[in-house]
């Protein structure tokens, strides 16, 4: 058996959890958490860790040069640069509304990058 | 003269959240007064995720969290002016206030909401040797190159200070393709929240340095990198221990200043811990019908308790306008062993709500037993695992409570380690 520390990162509060694993890297049990967001970060994060990713894309002819991004869901941890590299080869042309959709499925990761501002 | 029931100076979300407040109770001639050219403050340029949580009970980007009050207030008869600088506010509650469309603005206020916000502590503000090289920045200026105008400000970066904008920008330059060689922090524990330590350091593997500190900066056009050193309990750098770090920019993120100017200059009494005007629990300071709330009056961690003591000041304003702002003495507030200030500093014994006193520890605290006393009764006792420096912290009085203190008492609020 394994034990685990953890900072939950769901929200601000950050709650230090302790996660119970068995020899194949099942989780037994989830400790120290103040939500249900935390249980399934905690789960989560010791089999598939995941991150929101937030950036930004050009934009031709708007008020401002970029318009945030983020994306719809969480994307696997390990493929946030390859994710990068789709973003920054994006441009879209003004005007770009909150939640519209820049870049579908990126990667095949479930996740499309949505606009988070007015531009 | 213009004339105004509630003039709200700034337009970030405590000013939003304050006029939307007292909008909502009733009070119909409302302006706010913004300096930038659009709503929204400092959230415009704050990009990640993780705003609202507790508000809206969904996670948000910054400009998402502000575009939400940005709506609400434009479907009221609110006014706004953007582009506009607050002057002055004078003992009577006039506002003066210049833009480019106007010239200069007078306006007669029954109520003002001061939500001017905070700026970042600047280079000036540290003895670090060294040129005046292009590429020393704090994290908040870099973080609008990058966010907003769209370009990188460098490619090798030392930040100093593990304030959370310095954690942010130290992955979002490294998704962007910087190499971010270390984070520095003078004291012996990060400033930022724990949280940001985990998914902006460490999935990124950069090296967090407590107790170490930048003493010098090299190069004379651009930085061409700068000397840490570690310091000692005294904080002061520890000789030997120098090393260089090549670096083409210095990112720093060693605290926030509330920026106000405009309260000193009305006289309004200001907490010489927290920087911000001394107020009641519906946050209305010295100066009788001005209030302030969000940034202006404490530093705050996130924007969603900002948001919360935003409406408590516009509801107090609105109280205030309608003259239903009841009195009967108030009780003051204290902080000791570790606690180093709570707002409100003062509470009206005859509020009609309860009141949360918000607070900040000086040191890492473990184990602890927090209590609220007045002289020697102990109104309040609670058990925390942990407490930093870096995260407000609050505890809830009752109302009923504080109207059985006695006038001009004192509440203590403590720790105890176990």
């Amino acid at each position: 058996m394994e034990k685990r520390d953890l900072i939950c990162v769901s929200c601000p509060i950050g709650c230090a959890i302790t996660v119970e694993l068995d020899d194949n890297g099942q989780v037994i049990s989830v400790t120290g958490n103040t939500c249900k967001r935390g249980d399934s970060y905690a789960r989560q994060e010791c089999t598939h860790p995941e991150r929101m990713l937030t950036s930004t894309v050009k934009v031709e002819g708007g008020r401002l040069p970029v318009v945030p991004v983020k994306s719809s869901v969480p994307v696997p941890k390990e493929m946030l640069f390859d994710c990068m590299s789709e973003i920054n080869k994006v441009t879209v042309k003004a005007p770009v509304k909150i939640g519209d959709v820049v870049l579908k499925n990126i990667l095949n990761t479930g996740a499309d990058i949505v606009a988070t501002n007015e531009v | 003269m213009l004339e105004y029931d509630l003039v709200v100076v700034g337009g970030g979300p405590a000013g939003m959240a304050a006029a939307l407040a007292a909008h909502e109770e009733g009070i119909e001639k409302i302006i706010v007064l913004e300096r930038a050219d659009t709503l929204g403050g400092i959230l415009e340029q704050c990009i990640h995720t993780g705003f609202g949580l507790h508000y809206f009970g969904e996670e948000l980007s910054g400009p998402e969290y502000a575009g939400r009050f940005i709506e609400e207030l434009y479907k009221t008869d609110i006014d706004v002016k953007v582009d506009t600088m607050v002057l002055d506010i004078s003992a009577d509650n006039v506002v003066t206030a210049v833009n480019n469309f106007d010239g200069l603005l007078t306006i007669q206020a029954k109520a003002i909401v001061l939500a001017m916000g905070c700026r970042e502590r600047p280079r000036g503000a540290l003895s670090i040797a060294g040129s005046r090289a292009s590429g020393i920045m704090t994290a908040g200026t870099a973080q609008k190159y990058v966010n907003l105008d769209g370009y990188m400000p460098g490619k090798t970066v030392v930040i100093l200070g593990s304030g959370d904008i310095g954690l942010i920008m130290a992955r979002r330059m490294t998704l962007e393709g910087a190499k971010v060689k270390a984070v520095c922090e003078l004291m012996p524990y990060s400033g930022g929240l724990t949280r940001n330590i985990v998914q902006c350091l460490e999935d990124f593997g950069i090296p967090l340095r407590l107790s170490c500190t930048v003493v010098a900066t090299h190069g004379k056009e651009r930085l061409e990198g700068v000397t840490v050193a570690n310091v000692d309990e005294h904080l002061k750098p520890i000789p030997g221990t120098e090393e260089y770090i090549p670096c083409d920019t210095l990112m720093l993120s060693v605290g926030l200043i509330p920026e106000n100017e405009l309260s000193k200059n009305a006289g309004i009494q200001l907490d010489t811990v927290t920087n911000g005007p001394v107020v009641d629990e519906y946050r209305e300071t010295s100066h009788k019908g001005v209030f302030a709330c969000g940034n202006v009056l404490q530093v705050h961690d996130l924007v969603d308790f900002v948001t919360e003591e935003s409406k408590l000041a516009g509801k107090g304003a609105a109280k205030f306008i309608k003259g239903e702002k009841q009195e009967n003495g108030v009780v003051h507030t204290k902080g000791e062993n570790g606690v180093r200030y709570i707002v409100p500093q003062n509470i009206n014994r005859a509020t009609d709500n309860d009141v949360k006193l918000y607070f900040r520890v000086g040191r890492v605290l473990e184990n602890v037993t927090l209590t609220v006393t007045c002289g020697d009764a102990v109104l309040l006792s609670k058990k925390k695992r942990k407490m930093t420096p870096g995260e407000m912290e609050y505890i809830t009085l009752k109302a009923e409570v504080i109207a059985k203190l006695p006038a001009d008492s004192t509440l203590v609020v403590s720790t105890k380690e176990a």
